[in-house]
């Protein structure tokens, strides 16, 4: 499934909001209005080489995901995700390399295991678990990244807003990039245009 | 090591109820080694709190710390101003930390947000096995080293009973998965040691009293206390 050239992503950890990956953006609940913030965990070696190749390739994707850029989503641990969403962010996804060829061997599986766990912990809370998942690629599939991004997105804006989201408008992204000041890389310089930064 | 679990959220959010201010407290030791209780924990339990909290419109301050030992005075110490802002406190420690806190900061509420449950060892990452009852009297010098009073189903002291088959209890985990017959590992383990002799042995029935039984146990080493 990965290497099929315009499929998404695999996201072999999804346990719940399958139904909405499926689906074509057009048939899932409108929420009129309604544009998502989503946070985006992305590995250095794959996913973040992915989305630059998305934009080499001129691959349209929506403007909606923020991306934090990771040495390797092995960093990503579960209060990351959780503060994520508390900071407002309507979905939050990591994008590692394939299963079998992280760069550092295990860290994508770590990530897939903590991403499972966070949607338990959201189940428990009452937060719809399909707000987060774990998503593989390789650095060379920008085709799925950007699908990918489009998938999620009309997840999410089926989803509606995060419950706890601050304000209307706010912006969580900033917030974010904040708490992982610590964790993440910084930006490749323009490579992240829908950050305003 | 002390191992304890969380407990399912929405017992812990119900203690919450009627609570403006709430700290969740961890422990740096026991508890953070068996990943329950520790700082990381408790900044997840927080956060998952005050989510809960946001969405169904309560106006609640939550927030989280650790020490290193909740056990201990000199430990409490350390997080006593932060305690003392926050009329209810979860404590992530294990009952003795729990204790300790409620015991320090009287009469603050300080309620478990975790449930103890053994002592025990990690067999591998992320596995813990219980090893020891504290029973107070221990006989693991004629069992080869493996503890009947923990082990057994029945912590029998003259094993096996017609339960064990091919090295299995009878009895399996709540998982129903099986366990090992500690009496078949001892008799596997003496006769490894040339020690089968052992296994002849009449046990009177065990002395209880010395555990907690006798009621609450208390030890003083009087050439240690300060003088």
């Amino acid at each position: 499934m990965a290497d099929e050239p315009t499929g998404p992503a695999t996201a072999p950890s999804e346990v719940a909001g399958a139904a909405a990956e499926a689906q074509p953006q057009a048939e899932l609940p409108a929420n009129e209005g309604f544009e998502p913030e989503i946070i985006v965990f992305a590995c250095h070696y794959c996913a973040y080489a992915a989305a630059d190749l998305a934009g080499s390739m001129r691959l349209q994707y929506p403007t909606n995901i923020r991306m934090i850029k990771l040495p390797c989503t092995g960093k990503l641990e579960v209060i990351h995700l959780l503060r994520a969403l508390e900071a407002g962010a309507d979905g939050v996804y990591a994008a590692g390399c394939l299963e079998g060829e992280c760069h550092y061997l295990k860290g994508n599986l770590w990530a897939k295991k903590r991403v499972g766990y966070v949607k338990k912990l959201l189940e428990e809370i009452g937060v719809d678990p399909g707000r987060v998942e774990m998503y593989n690629m390789s650095s060379a599939m920008g085709p799925q990244f950007a699908e990918t991004a489009r998938s999620f997105t009309a997840r999410i804006r089926g989803l509606g807003p995060n419950p706890v989201r601050p304000r209307e408008g706010f912006t969580a992204a900033e917030v974010v990039r904040r708490q992982m000041a610590d964790v993440a890389l910084p930006d490749d310089a323009g490579a992240d245009s829908t950050t305003g930064s | 090591m002390i191992t304890a679990e969380r407990k399912p959220f929405a017992e812990i959010y119900g203690m919450t109820e009627g609570h403006d201010k709430v700290l969740v407290a961890g422990c740096d030791t026991c508890v953070a080694v068996c990943l329950t209780g520790g700082e990381k924990e408790a900044e997840i339990l927080a956060a998952e709190l005050r989510i809960k909290a946001k969405e169904d419109g309560r106006d609640v301050q939550i927030e989280h710390t650790a020490a290193i030992r909740q056990c201990e005075w000199e430990y409490l110490d350390a997080i006593g101003a932060k305690v003392e802002e926050y009329p209810l406190v979860l404590s992530m420690a294990c009952g003795i930390g729990i204790q300790s806190m409620a015991e320090k900061f009287a009469p603050r509420l300080i309620m478990p947000a975790v449930n103890t449950n053994m002592l025990g060892m990690p067999q591998e990452h992320a596995v813990w096995l219980e090893r020891c009852a504290a029973c107070g009297d221990c006989v693991i010098d004629e069992t080869a080293g493996i503890c009947p009073v923990v082990r057994c189903s029945k912590s029998l002291m003259n094993g096996p009973c017609g339960g064990s088959h091919d090295g299995k209890c009878e009895v399996t985990t709540p998982e129903k998965e099986d366990i090992d017959c500690a009496w078949a590992l001892i008799w596997d383990r003496l006769k490894a040691q040339g020690r089968e002799e052992l296994m002849l042995v009449n046990r009177p029935p065990k002395d209880w009293s010395k555990s907690s039984s006798g009621g609450p146990r208390k030890m003083v080493r009087e050439e240690a206390k300060p003088v």
